[in-house]
């Protein structure tokens, strides 16, 4: 391959391969649709790689703490799965974040709750941006919604993780992962950050540990506020979104991944009919990029939140608005993708009933 | 005295500090015996523990090699992670009867399956020691336990389970012995079987563990003779010890 | 502009591989595109379709709820997919397995016995080959050579034998609405 060549990839190709140029060297996990994929370009790829490893692990939880040895090495490191799967990684995604151990985990989100199908949903944006399991902590949250993105927020992950010492979530589902589009991939990592909290050994020196067990409170309480600063270090520098369309926007669409998607399907047909509609789109679900989205609000009176999911997402974009103009929800849950067209129509009766108030 | 080796006294490899185990407590016994086979091996330098949730979680206190604390059951899952990552370090987990044979069971059977080239130190004491005296998957039928206040009934508890049996015919176990720390002779076992365990791994053979049965006087409720007593009378009928797996490798 | 086609019949057909081939070409000609499957349990069915959109702006949704071309290469694939395709839109359909006429009079249908005549060729599996070639020819969505290129680097290194055939069977299909 070229440098700079575009090449035709899919979704699970991109975001597998991405990781490895980003210098991940370790990937366990479980087999979960829609993300076989994933598993599967992986193993493929890491058998030519050498240095490299890749292991099924016999469960999500077993994969989970795989990674969390792994990454106690200071390997870069990565597992993905689908929501039922994640759930089960939440044990060790909290023990992860309380040991500060980098690590990249991609959740191929699909309708649920429960076993429910495989359809493309959003229904996992509460775990994954609240924290998810036990105790007080955050994990980043990327939610890329073209291939191109998914290839460079996977290449960014990595280097978020270490920089910040923290579990990174990359949020997809079945569509994102089984289509097609051109990208370019970016260069193999070749001088990764040393580590020197990694723990491989004592060798001369003194023995070192990395442990969440805090019984004492105020030494637990201190490492909280270690942990909260630098949550807020990230909400200060890291959040990411795109805005579509709204200069003069009298509403706007909030949506994330693949909603987004259908969303600017859908601005673009009520822009073509004259309506004053634009699109919002988080990139980093955590940190919320509530900013901006209050930034818009000096201008624009009416925000409408569209997610596959009864509404998570939507929570978030009312905190940031606090108020300052009207939220509203429309939420299609258990993996329906509904099409531009469909939310067209949606849309443009909200926005002419918004304009008959007016 | 010319002649004579210094038997008792810290080893080198224990650190200096007053540790939290009861008296009489076969936890402190085990460590004592790491810390010497770590030194005679000389190891320190590239020995890794994955300590437990049990009582042992604050066993970075007191062994002087680098150490990853695991959540509760997870130890060989962390184990692999590492090893795979460093395949010239002995990596060795540190478990209880209830981290390893009830919520880590399926780490652990597939990390033996798979022959991870790891060693696992497994803690027998028969309950759970840290949460206070409940049932483990280890307690005897009859025994009473915070939460078999009658006994432990093999009808609705299940009797208790034999992972050193459990484990042997699976292809990717190198060693599995069974000792015990109930007096000296078998102290010298036990550190005997632990050599062998870290050999194992250190040659690549496979997976390697030794099940230790431990004392645990303060939830068994019984004085320390009485506890070592205990383990004689009542825990080895059940859990014969000796060598249960030793994987003949072809000399290369 | 952005141009959206369904490509749908049996799994086994050949569907994907149509799909992907005239997508490669797309980016070939530096054109924006996307190609979406069917998947999972959806293929179980047996049946199996493909939405390929191609443009000159950034294709927002890669879904197509009112595709401009519709390839239909069974039957069941014509009565599930005729009612969205977009009124003016075209219809390719292969007779050889779709018997019945689309209910639709408001879209222009092109008709090709594409399985007889990949018989012909000698190859039945062809048959998607040819279609795709008509498909070029009614669609102007990307140009016939770049396909061609495409064809030549997927099959040149398997097959020469196949991409000859391949390659045969694409202008065959091309012509035929010429
Ligand atoms: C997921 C989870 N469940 C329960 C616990 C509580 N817990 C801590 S240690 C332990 C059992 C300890 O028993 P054992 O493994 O036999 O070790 P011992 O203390 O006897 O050495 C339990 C249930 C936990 N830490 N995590
Ligand atoms: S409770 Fe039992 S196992 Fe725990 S320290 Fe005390 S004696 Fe040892
Ligand atoms: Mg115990």
């Amino acid at each position: 391959m070229k440098k700079n060549e575009k090449v035709l990839l899919r979704g699970s190709e991109a975001i597998g391969e991405a990781a490895l140029r980003a210098g991940c060297r370790c990937y366990f996990g479980y087999p979960i649709t829609p993300q076989n994929e994933l598993p599967e370009y992986m193993a493929r790829r890491m058998a030519e790689l050498p240095g490299t490893v890749f292991l099924q692990s016999e469960s999500e939880l077993a994969g989970i703490n795989m990674v969390y040895g792994a990454s106690a090495t200071g390997t870069r490191v990565m597992t993905s799965s689908s929501s039922p799967g994640v759930s089960l990684m939440q044990e060790g995604i909290s023990y992860l974040a309380a040991c500060e151990f980098p690590s990249v985990i991609v959740n191929i989100v699909r309708g649920g709750p429960g076993l429910g199908n495989i359809a493309p949903a959003q229904s996992d944006y509460f775990q994954a941006t609240r924290g998810g399991g036990h105790g007080d902590y955050r994990c980043i949250v990327l939610a890329p919604a073209y291939l191109q993105e998914a290839v460079d927020l996977t290449y960014r992950a990595f280097d978020l993780a270490d920089e910040y010492r923290i579990p990174v979530i990359l949020i997809g589902d079945g569509m994102m992962g089984q289509m097609m589009e051109p990208v370019v991939l970016p260069e193999f990592r070749k001088d990764l950050p040393a580590k020197e909290w990694a723990i491989t050994g004592a060798g001369k020196g003194p023995s070192r540990f990395v442990r969440s067990l805090l019984l004492d409170v105020h030494v637990e309480e201190a490492h909280n506020w270690k942990l909260y600063r630098k949550y807020q270090r990230i909400e200060r520098r890291e959040p990411q979104s795109e805005s579509y369309a709204t200069e003069d926007a009298d509403m706007v669409v909030v949506a994330y991944g693949t909603a987004a998607r259908i969303a600017k399907g859908a601005v673009r047909r009520l822009r073509d009919k004259g309506m004053k509609v634009g699109l919002f789109r988080p990139i980093t679900l955590w940190p919320f990029p509530s900013k901006a989205v209050a930034r818009l609000a000096e201008s624009v009176g009416k925000f409408l939140v569209f997610e596959m999911s009864m509404g998570q997402m939507v929570e978030d974009v009312k905190l940031a608005l606090n108020g300052k103009a009207e939220v509203e929800l429309y939420g299609r849950p258990g993996g329906v993708v509904v099409t531009p067209v469909e939310l067209s129509r949606i849309l443009s009766r909200r926005y002419n009933a918004m304009q008959h108030e007016a | 005295m010319k002649g004579m080796k210094k038997v008792i006294g810290r080893p080198k490899y224990l650190k200096e500090v007053p540790n939290h185990y009861c008296p009489g407590c076969g936890h402190s016994i085990i460590h004592r015996l790491l810390a010497e086979v770590i030194e005679e091996l000389d190891i320190r330098d590239r020995a890794i523990c994955i300590p437990p949730c049990g009582c042992a979680v604050l066993a970075y206190y007191y062994i002087d090699v680098d150490m990853v604390e695991a959540a509760h059951g997870r130890g060989t899952a962390v184990a692999t992670g590492m090893k795979r990552c460093l395949p010239d370090r002995v990596v060795f987990t540190y478990q209880g009867d209830g981290d390893l044979a009830a919520i880590g069971t399926a780490e652990l059977i597939h990390s033996a399956n798979r022959g991870e080239s790891i060693t696992t130190i497994f803690v027998n004491n028969g309950v759970y020691g840290m949460t206070g005296g409940q049932m483990a998957p280890t307690t005897m039928v009859g025994q009473k336990t915070t939460t078999t206040p009658k006994g432990r009934n093999s009808v609705t508890d299940g009797p208790p389970l034999k992972m050193c049996e459990f484990l042997s015919p699976l292809d990717g176990t190198a060693f599995l012995a069974r000792t015990s720390v109930h007096s000296p002779k078998h102290i010298q076992k036990t550190k005997k079987a632990i050599r062998q365990a870290f050999q194992t791994q250190m040659n690549d053979e496979g997976f390697s563990m030794v099940e230790i049965l431990s004392q645990c006087p303060s939830n068994w409720k019984l004085s320390s003779v009485d506890s070592c007593r205990w383990i004689e009378e009542g825990m080895i009928p059940q859990f014969p010890l000796g060598v249960v797996k030793q994987r003949q490798t072809e000399p290369s | 502009m952005i141009h959206k086609a369904i490509i749908a019949g049996f799994g086994g057909q050949g569907i994907l591989m149509m799909g992907v081939t005239l997508a490669n070409a797309a980016m070939r000609e530096d054109k924006q595109v996307t190609y979406l499957p069917t998947y999972g349990a959806e293929v179980r069915g047996g049946t199996a379709n493909c939405t390929v959109s191609v443009g000159d702006e950034e294709i927002a949704s890669p879904i197509a709820s009112n595709p401009d071309y519709l390839v239909v290469m069974n039957a069941p694939s014509l009565h599930k997919f005729q009612s969205i395709l977009r009124k003016g839109g075209h219809c390719l359909v292969n007779t050889s397995l779709v018997h019945e006429k689309s209910i639709r009079q408001d879209v222009k249908v092109y008709e090709i016995a594409a399985s007889e005549m990949a018989e012909e060729l000698g190859d039945l599996r062809a048959a998607n080959m040819i279609v795709l070639g008509s498909f070029l020819k009614i669609s102007s969505m990307v140009k016939p050579e770049t396909v061609l290129e495409i064809v030549d680097e997927t099959f040149r290194r398997k097959s020469p034998e196949v991409m000859e055939r391949n390659k045969e069977a694409l202008w065959a299909g091309y012509r035929f609405f010429e």
